[in-house]
This record gives structure tokens, C-alpha cells and sequence, in this order.
């Protein structure tokens, strides 16, 4: 029961995105994936939540062969760098999105959908703000309801893709523990994608450090910086 | 000395004064003076004689025709033009930058040239005329023949409005939705379709006033049988050349006031829905 990512492979066109990527993570372990930007953090990321398809590799996770399986049964929550919140619903809506596109016998109630989206907007520290549109909300209000929206769905995993990279220093900070306690109190595997190793080595059990499509290093967050594997780890990690 | 302070984006006085009047006037002179002419012309001879030649069965059947010509391209239209824009906008595909060519051959080629087309696919002497002739299906100087040019001439309005519009809002939202369990169906629902429902409603209202207005292409296909083949546009022309000035003008002022209809319907619905335009317009 775990999360197995065997050397993924992505080109788009020429450009070699993934190169044979490859780590494990205990179910229910929180990992970030660091690295400069064209590192293929991203395109991995996007492979594990369905978006992107690999050209080669596996990934199983929870004995599912998860690559095999469409975005939309995969059952992984999602968080944009732009948020990417429906316009034209309000936060309750959003929240209730993924409840109510499912099939009618397996769709919760009206009032079972009304009470999770107020016990989720608790749990992100958004209380009442249900009838508002994201065009009201604040950079960091509108990521936690996004956040609240993937969680809906009781994921299987939850997958953030520089979710706070819009956002200034404050309030990243705020919202990265607050992930970080959300993570502890749902118990969901989760995949955070960052540029910023403060940001990645604060959160985390464990940091896949990347570079042109492949995992330098690879381990929890204190044998990373004590013990920097090649000349690129310890370059990026003193920059 | 008093210092006169002002927006460093604010024009002087009579910079202002000079484009507003340029752009009154231009608008007074080119689009109103003419279609304050039309209802004049066609009252010329007061509200009786008005009444008589919109009632004449020959104007009535001329407009029966126009509606139903419309009534089939809008709606064909509406569902190509999304179709188009969605592939366009969503998906990449080989061959995606000769489709957008394609979707705008209607607006390059002169009416005229699309109705001829017709004539010569469909015509006696053309590829499928014969053929059909022995079924007995009629395409040209009949109402098929009148709806395909339609459908040709006023294709480009509903995909033109709506590719760069979803080509800006991006996949972002629609991304989401799969990752949150939405089928495709439910997303285009859900997601899709309400935001891009103004560009929609525009590109379809514009659809319209072009297929209730289409002369051209309309002109060669129909064979202009009086009472039969003669749209709105046709028909104006014909009393016109008739001499029949107050028949012409009191047709042309009930196609004007169709446009009219639809331009204060756009409007109804933007005053009505102000609120959730100011949200979709503020990210």
C-alpha cells in the first residue's frame, strides 16, 4: 500500500520532460518535489493526477496500476498554481462540485453535501464564506477553498502543483502549515510540487530533489541537507 | 499663479470635445440618418399604406421564409460553431491552424461566390443536381438550397466569437473538473458552457441578424419566385426595382426592427445579469 513511481518518461515533441523519474512513498506520507523550473516537476505531477500521459514507466499506488486509470476515476484531488476555481460558482458550489457530478447512487444527499462543504470550510479556516465567488476572495482565501475543493472528493491522494507560488511571503507561510495540519488530520497521500526548498523541506516527510527529468536525491528533509548526493543538490540547497 | 492639476491619462478639454463630436457625428450621419430614413420612407404615404404592404401575402411570405431560413442556420450553426471552437481551444491536433483557415473562408469569399457554389453543386448542369433531380429533391430555387447558403454565409459569427474566448480562459477549470470525477458531458455542462454563455449569446444574436439579413449568397441559390424562394432581403429589392418605394422601405423597416429586437434583447439580458457579468469579468 504505497505509492511506487518506476522511472516515467515524457517527451513533448524533442524536449525530454521526465527522464526515467522514479521514487516510493508510504501511503499516507507527504512528498515534495523540488527542483528549478524545466527540472519536470510539474509534467510529473501532472503524469500522477491523470493531465499529462507518460510515454513510458508505471506508477502503482495502492495496488492500482494508476496509469491505466482516467483522471476522472483516479480519485486525486488537485491544486493549481492558479487556482482554477469555477468562476461562476460560489465557494459552496465549488466545494460541492465533485459530489454532485457523481452518479446518483453514489451521490450524497443535499444536506449531507451542505454539512461536508461547511465541516471543509471549517477545516481550511473559511467559515461562512459559502455563498461568495472566488472573484471576492483573496489570492490565499481563493487556494483554500481550491484546497477544500480537492478534499471534497475524499481523495485517494492529493496533489498540489505550486499552489502558494502566487502568493506573498505571509501568507504562504500560513497556508503551508496550515497543509501540513490538514495533511496530519486527513492522513492523504500528498504530492506538492515547489520551486522553493524552504518552502519544500518545512512541509514534508520526504523531498525528491529534480533536475532535467530525473530525481537527484531523494530522502527526508534532514539527510538532504546534511548530506547532499551530487554537486547540483548542494548548489541549489546554498542558493 | 494657480496651477491647474489634472490625470496624467486626461486629455484636454478640447481634445475631448473634438473626438466626441467626431464620434457623434459620425454615428448620426452613417448609421442613424439611414435607419431613421427607412421608417420615414416607408410611413411616406402614412400608417395605412404601411400596414397594407407589410400584409401584402407576397411580404408575409417573404418573411415566413426568412424566419424559417433562420430558424434552421442559427441553431446548426450555434452547434458547429461550438463544436469548432471547443476542438480548437481545447485539444491540439494536427491540422489545427488550416481548420481556424477554413472557419474563416466564409468571411474572404464574396457571398456571391458561396451562393454559385451551390449552383454548381446542386445545380441541373452541377455534380449532385441530376442525381437528386431523379429522387426529386430539390436543393436549389427552394428552401434547402436557401438554408445551406445561409448556413454558409453565417458559419464563421458563433466559432469566431468563441475561439479566443476559450482559448483565454485556458483548460485550467476543465482540468479540474476531470480530476474532481466529471465526465466530458458534465464538464462542457457545468463548466464550460456557463462561461462562455455571453460570447455564446453574442455570437448567436449576430448569427442571426446576418441570416436574416443575407443577400448574396441567398440571391444566387434562391431564383427569386415571388412569394416563394423570396426572403425579407430579396424581397425588398425586388419592390424596389418595382418602384414600389413604400412596399421596399415598409419590409426593409420590419428587418431593421428585427435587428433592432435583437440588439435591445442583448441589452435587456446584460442590464438583467450586470451582477454575474462585473464577477465573470473581475479574476
Amino acid at each position: 500500500m504505497s505509492l511506487t513511481v518506476d522511472s516515467v518518461s515524457k517527451k513533448f515533441g524533442r524536449f525530454p520532460a521526465l527522464n526515467g523519474a522514479s521514487f516510493v512513498a508510504p501511503q499516507g506520507g507527504f512528498v515534495s518535489l523540488l527542483g528549478p523550473s524545466g527540472s519536470g516537476k510539474t509534467t510529473l505531477l501532472r503524469i500522477l493526477g491523470g493531465l499529462e500521459f507518460a510515454d513510458s514507466g508505471s506508477v502503482r499506488f495502492a495496488d492500482l496500476n494508476w496509469l491505466d486509470m482516467p483522471a476522472r476515476t483516479r480519485n486525486a484531488g488537485f491544486v493549481f498554481q492558479q487556482y482554477a476555481l469555477f468562476k461562476h460558482m460560489t465557494v459552496a458550489d465549488n466545494i460541492a462540485f465533485g459530489l454532485r457530478v457523481r452518479p446518483r447512487r453514489t451521490r450524497p444527499s443535499k444536506a449531507a453535501i451542505t454539512d461536508r462543504v461547511k465541516q471543509l470550510l471549517d477545516l481550511v479556516q473559511l467559515p461562512g464564506l459559502e455563498a461568495r465567488y472566488p472573484s471576492q476572495l483573496s489570492g490565499g482565501q481563493r487556494q483554500r477553498v481550491a484546497v477544500a475543493r480537492a478534499l471534497a472528493i475524499e481523495p485517494r491522494m492529493l496533489l498540489l502543483d505550486e499552489p502558494f507560488g502566487a502568493l506573498d511571503a505571509k501568507v504562504r507561510k500560513e497556508l503551508r502549515s496550515d497543509l501540513r495540519r490538514i495533511h496530519d488530520h486527513t492522513g492523504v497521500t500528498t504530492v506538492f510540487v515547489t520551486h522553493d526548498q524552504e518552502e519544500a523541506f518545512a512541509v514534508a516527510d520526504l523531498v525528491a530533489v529534480m533536475k532535467d527529468g530525473r530525481i537527484e536525491q531523494y530522502g527526508a528533509p534532514a539527510d538532504v541537507r546534511r548530506n547532499p548526493k551530487t554537486a547540483f543538490v548542494s548548489e541549489f540547497l546554498t542558493a | 499663479m494657480k496651477a491647474t492639476f489634472r490625470k496624467p491619462t486626461e486629455d484636454p478639454i478640447w481634445l475631448k470635445a473634438l473626438l466626441g463630436a467626431l464620434a457623434v457625428g459620425f454615428i448620426a450621419i452613417l448609421l442613424l440618418l439611414p435607419l431613421v430614413l427607412v421608417f420615414k420612407e416607408a410611413l411616406a404615404h402614412g400608417l395605412s399604406a404601411f400596414w397594407a404592404a407589410m400584409v401584402e401575402p407576397d411580404s408575409l411570405a417573404a418573411v415566413r421564409l426568412s424566419l424559417t431560413a433562420a430558424a434552421i442556420a442559427v441553431p446548426l450553426n450555434t452547434l458547429f460553431g461550438i463544436s469548432a471552437a471547443w476542438s480548437i481551444a481545447k485539444f491540439d491536433f494536427p491540422g489545427k491552424t488550416f481548420l481556424v483557415t477554413l472557419i474563416d473562408l466564409p468571411f474572404s469569399v464574396s457571398p456571391v461566390v458561396s451562393g454559385l457554389i451551390y449552383v454548381l453543386v446542386f445545380g441541373a448542369q452541377g455534380w449532385f443536381g441530376p442525381r437528386l433531380a431523379d429522387y426529386n429533391i430539390h436543393i436549389l430555387f427552394a428552401l434547402p438550397g436557401i438554408v445551406l447558403a445561409t448556413i454558409f454565409v453565417t458559419f464563421p459569427f458563433v466559432a469566431r466569437e468563441l475561439i479566443p474566448l476559450m482559448m483565454d480562459q485556458g483548460r485550467d477549470e476543465e482540468e479540474a473538473a476531470a480530476t474532481l470525477g466529471a465526465s466530458g458531458f458534465s464538464t462542457f455542462l457545468r463548466v464550460t458552457l456557463p462561461n462562455i454563455k455571453w460570447g455564446l449569446l453574442y455570437g448567436v444574436l449576430l448569427c442571426n441578424a446576418r441570416a436574416l439579413g443575407e443577400f448574396g449568397a441567398v440571391s444566387v441559390v434562391s431564383g427569386h419566385i415571388r412569394g416563394v424562394t423570396n426572403t425579407m432581403p430579396l424581397h425588398v429589392e425586388l419592390l424596389y426595382n418595382n418602384y414600389d418605394y413604400v412596399g421596399a422601405f415598409a419590409v426593409a423597416a420590419l428587418l431593421a426592427m428585427l435587428g433592432l429586437v435583437t440588439l435591445a434583447l442583448k441589452s435587456l439580458l446584460e442590464w438583467r445579469y450586470a451582477d454575474e457579468l462585473a464577477a465573470m469579468h473581475r479574476h
